[in-house]
């Protein structure tokens, strides 16, 4: 009985990520919305109305429902540490009906799709564990058309983060309108290939506006917005002054061989819930 | 924003489909067009599949309909079919085929996001068709111009993301010419910015 709560809790979490965006979005959208012109100034104006709509009609934002991705922090002391894959496997299951979302899992060697949005290694679920016991899932549901524009480059050392800026910049201008921007990037510097990828989505879980701890890294995010912006890729690509929202950074150290960059970017829909489990089974969602 | 075609002003447009050769020659890139009519889904999956079937067995006829990348998010409700999400998947995805298809189907309307390149660009030049694009992410926006779910194609073999879908639209839009059947482009002009 408990648990069937909790299940019904993970799809509270992700009906609340797919249908209501954060609000340190809306208010960065409304805010590109106040300072674009013409065609970028319509291209938000359709976001914000479309904002409105999921939400009153209790519609998913977007028809990609995404994959389902989910960062988890748990207690140590959690009780429930045994059965949380279950739970969230369950979730996603029962929220394709329920919401219901986009069957979006497929075999990439027999082609054949799962219609309930699981698979092998799916949903992907990256674990942490931290002192207490409460858990705490996020729920990123990941759409393709910006992970697809996703990019991992092997720098040399030497390259610098002179190295990294020109890779980022490059990268965002190629991919054009493609992720639909305006985007939010994620970037994770160091560590092997994977980890860079993983801090770089890891990154995206920071509501907008907020900075990286160091002064030093914040500024460089400061730099990369500034300079992504100036692109005049904008909105949907059709050009304009807001091509990101934001730039998050995390870092890892580094072999000293090696320099990896992890770039993801995420659609405007920066779909992002958490769901908080306590000791007692009790659960919130926001 | 000053244009390819050198217009400064973006027109806006009320079209019903199927258009004309004149209507399509009327648009030009940066121009706002809205459709009403018939439009018809396809992605990656059913372009291949229309591209390899002979066209006297494609059960509905493409070029009265504008062809619009999407993989909706579709209910059963009443065993009747109701579009939830319905927002444009990326359109350079399908710069491989593009060409063929609209060659095949004489379709002179394509929808999508993103930029197309130039074996696109160079096919509406000869065809009279236009790109135009829909705001990427705007699902339940443009679910709600859809005003009847008319049919489904290739359901059971492509699956929902994939199928065909026949939509009945009403004034579809704000789209956005990308790209004209003069060569005018809005990523040309963005890319001389950048």
């Amino acid at each position: 009985m408990e648990n069937k709560d909790l299940v019904k809790g993970v799809v509270q979490l992700i009906k609340k990520a797919e249908i209501e965006l954060p609000n340190d979005v809306v208010i960065a959208l409304k805010n590109a919305y106040k300072i674009e012109k013409g065609i970028a100034k319509i291209q938000i104006e359709n976001i914000l109305k479309n904002i409105d709509i999921a939400k009153k009609t209790q519609r998913p934002l977007c028809q990609d429902t995404g994959l389902q991705t989910f960062f988890v922090k748990i207690g140590e002391n959690s009780p429930y540490i045994g059965i949380l894959k279950n739970l969230i496997t369950e979730g996603v299951k029962s929220a394709t009906k329920e919401i219901p979302l986009r069957p979006n899992t497929v075999d990439p060697f027999t082609q054949l799709k799962d219609t309930n949005n699981i698979g092998d290694f799916i949903p992907d679920i990256s674990w942490d564990f931290v002192r207490g016991s409460k858990v705490e899932i996020i729920a990123i549901p990941k759409g393709a058309g910006s992970e697809n524009m996703s990019k991992l480059k092997m720098l040399k050392p030497s390259d610098g983060i002179l190295g990294v800026k020109k890779f980022v910049i490059e990268e965002i201008k190629k991919a054009g309108g493609n992720p639909c921007p305006p985007t939010v990037i994620g970037i994770g510097i160091g560590g092997g290939a994977d980890l860079a990828l993983y801090l770089g989505k890891k990154a995206l879980i920071r509501p907008i506006g907020t900075r990286h701890k160091d002064k030093k890294i914040a500024a460089f995010e400061l730099d990369l917005i500034k300079q992504l912006n100036k692109s005049g890729i904008g909105p949907m690509g059709l050009g304009g002054k807001t091509t990101v929202l934001d730039v998050h950074i995390e870092k890892a150290h580094r072999h000293p061989a090696s320099l990896p960059v992890g770039l993801i970017v995420q659609c405007w829909a920066n779909r992002r819930a958490q769901m908080v489990i306590h000791e007692n089974g009790k659960w919130e969602v926001k | 924003m000053k244009m390819e075609s050198g217009r400064l002003n973006n027109l806006e447009y009320h079209l019903k489909l199927p258009t004309s050769t004149k209507d399509i020659e009327k648009l030009h890139a940066g121009d706002i067009v809205y459709l009403t009519g018939k439009i018809f889904t396809a992605r990656d999956e059913t372009h291949q599949l229309m591209l390899k079937k002979n066209k006297k067995h494609i059960p509905f006829d493409p070029s009265e309909m504008a062809c619009f990348y999407c993989g909706p998010l579709m209910k059963k409700e009443n065993n009747k079919w109701i579009v939830l999400s319905a927002g444009p998947t990326t359109s350079s995805r399908m710069e491989v085929f593009e060409n063929k298809f609209i060659e095949k189907f004489n379709v002179n309307i394509i929808i999508g996001k993103g930029h197309m390149g130039k074996k696109t660009e160079n096919t509406l030049n000869k065809h009279k068709g236009v790109y135009a694009v829909f705001t990427g992410g705007a699902g339940a926006l443009a679910a709600d111009k859809v005003t009847e779910v008319l049919n489904v194609y290739w359901l059971k073999e492509l699956g929902m993301t994939e199928a065909a879908w026949i939509f009945k639209v009403k004034e579809f839009g704000p789209l956005v010419v990308a790209i004209d059947s003069h060569r005018g482009s809005i990523f040309k002009e963005i890319k001389n910015l950048t």
